[in-house]
């Protein structure tokens, strides 16, 4: 019988829970809790910074809330104990929330930015507590607070609510790590636009990631303000908390649900092993020659580095593809599934789109093309959602998707490639299609999006490829890649962006007959083009833009031999007369 | 509240202009290796302070001039620097993991400060230190004011020389797009060399500064950071004049807070200040 992992996490609490019944001296029981207690701080720290990418360094202000919280409850009000940490949880939560729906909004604060913000607020709340009746500058004395009296000694009573934290948080972060938002969260982390416009909302992820995790650290916090007994603001917002986590998670692997669990045991037992003694001094310099070297020779942590090898050899025992199951298409609601009205889109001056209409029917294959910077890319930038329009209307089955998130637009069936392909760099090429899948119009559960996926990669030719990752494809697999991602959605209408370019003829030969193949399985297609043979074998009906206006629209044959199309790619002809 | 002295106002208008001097001077260096060389150096302000003990070492106990110690420190720190970035750059980092090394470099440097010159606070007693000129009821202290000066200097200094030198445009040709100033013979490598040298040499002069006006230890290494960082943001990366003006910004904007309140709200000014431009500019 195989033990499912929160099983596991159950018998290793179990297992823990009888130390305190060994009478051990209450160091171990001491010692054990600081483990503990930095598991869940880094591991809670993860839930956002490991699998979103977004690394925050201000984990010391949710904990620290959550501490002073239970200060001030406990120590000023009475509250007992046990019910301060609720609130603990609940005041990081929202205070974390609350920062999160004001930087979220913020478009370009990644990376360090977002580090950098975090860490500000961290100042400032520290600030606002030592100035205010929170603390007033002198610490909060605990001393006088209960305990509730759990097990007999205080040593095992802390052992015990850090245990029962540590399996909590550790379950939790399982959890997201399997679920939906959890793989939402991945493909935030490699390319957060594409997760958005293949229907990940990612807002509303960032935003629950983040609560989940300064909720955690609150409790933490609650539980740590009275084992510490006395509270202090440079202690508990020191800089070196959020250092401490991230170097654990990272020293673990943040990629992994158990990374940061390890990264703690380790570094928890390092700095006791090399500060305990006499050699305090040289303990915090071969801490620090740890990390560098670390970082330098393991940038994917310890867990980063060891377990896909393990997992490589799992996945090798692939389920079957499913059933062909084609995208259903709702015929004869109307006849025109998409329609574009006076779009227009300015980039600081640049007139990218100017007042362009035009209508796509169902079921047929619409050839966008035109010079370079006409625009093409532009239009379904703005159709996926990616871009905003300035002025104009994009009606959907007769949905009006204006002001609409890309993610929403993607769930209504609309599905994209990218020109430049950008597969979930970490993520296995079947993961990379069963997204969409998920996310997508179609909405399916994770195994029936497996399915699916395997469905289409063997459509386009990649089931060989399915556990591989997307760097070891090459540019005519990678652009297969973005095809089934979008086919994967089950979308009604497929927007594609230069699927050909960059291929050889018999690669182009190859892509025709796929691209003839989605729609008879009744998708309507948008694709631009320059390869003109493609547009002009494939195309029912073909719509010419030129600095951002449609010049022409109509047959493929008739439009192409028009003299202003002729004129938009070639220039104009030295006797030709100028066209208006 | 009352409101205080206009003496007093201006004393620490005064202050905050001298201290925001050296905000933008530990933000100079810190900049150009963020914005020129994607890296986020936070041992910068280990350095410093490296760069301040050896100043009072060579000062006080091996009885030079302060402001001499800088022909020994300066060019070490190069020497540092340009070995650090050689190490670096065999491993192509993110600047995120940049920013984790560096933190690792500045515990060892700190451990290492502590092991030689102890936990304790040490004080540069120099020559500088009590000379102070008086404008009617103003005072004008010397280190304070050599510190304002440096970092003046230093900052138009490097501007005008990213912005007029061959080497100056280069490197910022490099830091756009290294591969395509490659392509135009551009020795990418060569540069950043020498950029993270003069950053490290940047430390050890700042370090003079801190040395000059400041009582040392080894934990206050961190104070720094969070400031200093909200300047360089503020003042925009790679910018040579920009944490120089945040600085300045910053350091009265807390100096005016901590005369009208209380000293302790002062940090709330400059990360308000950073949230905001984070916020703000897109």
């Amino acid at each position: 019988m195989r033990i499912s992992v929160p099983g596991w996490i159950g018998v290793a609490g179990l297992a823990f829970a009888a130390v305190p019944f060994l009478e051990l001296p209450a160091f171990y029981e001491t010692f054990m809790y600081l483990v503990f207690h930095w598991i869940v701080l880094a591991t809670s720290w993860n839930i956002l910074s490991g699998y979103s990418g977004y690394f925050s360094f201000g984990h010391g202000a949710f904990f620290g809330a959550g501490i002073y919280t239970t200060a001030t409850l406990a120590g000023s009000y009475g509250v007992p104990f046990l019910w301060t940490l609720p609130a603990a949880a609940l005041v990081s939560a929202l205070f974390g929330m609350g920062i999160g729906a004001v930087v979220f909004r913020v478009g370009q604060l990644r990376g360090e930015l977002f580090a950098l913000i975090t860490l500000a607020v961290t100042f400032v709340l520290a600030t606002i507590v030592l100035n205010t009746r929170i603390d007033g500058g002198q610490g909060v004395n605990l001393g006088g607070v209960a305990l509730p009296a759990i097990l007999s000694s205080p040593s095992s009573t802390f052992y015990v609510l850090a245990l029962a934290m540590m399996l909590a948080t550790l379950w939790i972060a399982y959890g997201i790590y399997r679920s939906k938002l959890g793989t939402g969260l991945f493909a935030i982390h490699d390319d957060e636009d594409v997760a958005e416009v293949m229907g990940v909302p990612t807002f509303r992820y960032k935003l629950l990631a983040f609560g989940v995790s300064c909720g955690l650290a609150g409790v933490a916090g609650g539980i740590h303000a009275l084992f510490v007994s006395y509270v202090t603001v440079g202690e508990t917002f020191s800089i070196l908390v959020p250092i401490t986590v991230v170097l654990m998670s990272v020293l673990g692997g943040t990629r992994h649900w158990l990374g940061p669990a390890v990264g703690a045991t380790v570094i928890t037992g390092l700095l006791y092993a090399f500060t305990a003694g006499d050699y305090a001094v040289a303990g915090r310099a071969a801490l620090g020659f740890i990390l560098i070297v670390v970082i330098l020779f393991l940038p994917e942590g310890l867990l980063g580095r060891f377990i896909p090898r393990l997992q490589g050899r799992r996945r090798s025992a692939a389920m079957p593809a499913a059933a062909p199951a084609a995208p259903a298409p709702r015929r004869g609601v109307t006849a025109t599934l998409l329609e574009v009205h006076g779009v227009s889109k300015a980039f600081s001056g640049v007139q990218a789109l100017d007042g362009v209409t035009l209508q796509v029917r169902r079921g047929e294959i619409l050839g966008l093309v035109g010079p370079n910077g006409s625009g093409k890319s532009t239009l379904i930038n703005v159709v996926s959602g990616h871009y905003r329009s300035n002025d104009g209307r994009v009606v959907f089955e007769g949905r009006d998707l204006g002001g609409l998130a890309a993610h929403r637009i993607a769930r209504s069936g609309i599905a994209r490639t990218y020109q430049i392909p950008r597969p979930f760099a970490h993520l296995s090429v079947l993961q990379n299609v069963a997204l969409p899948a998920m996310f997508g119009h179609a909405a399916l559960d994770r195994a029936a999006a497996e399915r699916e996926a395997r469905h289409w990669l063997e459509f386009t030719g990649l089931a060989a490829k399915a556990d591989a990752l997307p760097e070891d494809l090459n540019l005519h697999q990678r652009k297969f890649l973005e095809l089934a991602r979008a086919l994967a959605s089950h979308s009604n209408l497929l927007l594609l962006d230069e699927v050909l370019s960059g291929l050889t003829p018999a690669e182009i030969d190859h892509a025709i007959r796929t691209v003839r193949a989605i729609r008879d399985r009744g998708a309507t297609i948008v694709f631009v083009e320059h390869v003109m043979r493609a547009v002009m074998e494939l195309a029912d009906r073909i719509v010419v833009l030129n600095y951002g206006r449609v010049i022409a629209e109509g047959g493929p044959k008739e439009v192409m031999g028009r003299p202003e199309v002729v004129t938009a790619y070639l220039g104009k002809p030295q006797t030709g007369k100028p066209h208006a | 509240m009352t409101l205080p002295s206009l003496t007093l106002l201006g004393q620490s208008l005064l202050s905050g202009i001298f201290i925001g001097a050296l905000y933008g001077l530990l933000g100079l260096g810190l900049s150009l290796s963020w914005g020129l060389l994607r890296q986020i150096n936070l041992a910068h302000f280990a350095l410093a302070f490296l760069g301040a003990y050896l100043t009072y070492q060579l000062a006080s106990v091996g009885g030079m001039d302060p402001l001499l110690t800088l022909a020994i420190v300066a060019p070490c720190f190069f020497a540092f620097g340009v070995l650090m970035h050689w190490l670096l750059a065999r491993f192509s980092i993110s600047p995120f993991n940049s920013l984790l090394v560096s933190f690792g470099l500045t515990v060892i440097v700190e451990s290492m400060i502590q092991w030689i010159w102890t936990a304790d606070y040490r004080r540069l007693e120099s020559a500088y230190g009590g000379m102070k000129f008086k404008i009617g009821t103003l005072y004008l202290p010397v280190p304070e004011m050599i510190t304002l000066a440096t970092a003046v200097a230093l900052s138009l200094l490097t501007w005008a020389a990213l912005r007029y030198t061959d080497l100056g445009k280069a490197m910022r040709a490099a830091s756009e797009d290294a591969p395509i100033a490659a392509a135009f013979g551009v020795n990418e490598r060569v540069l950043s060399l020498i950029l993270s040298g003069y950053a490290a040499a940047l430390a050890g002069v700042a370090g003079l500064c801190l040395a000059l006006s400041f009582t040392l230890a080894p934990s206050q290494i961190y104070v720094w950071i969070g400031v200093v960082f909200a300047a360089v943001m503020i003042g925009g990366l790679g910018n040579p004049i920009g944490p120089l003006v945040a600085g300045v910004v910053i350091g009265v904007s807390e100096a005016l807070t901590m005369a009208l309140t209380a000293p302790t709200w002062a940090p709330l000014v400059s990360f308000s200040l950073l949230i905001a431009v984070l916020l703000v500019r897109r």
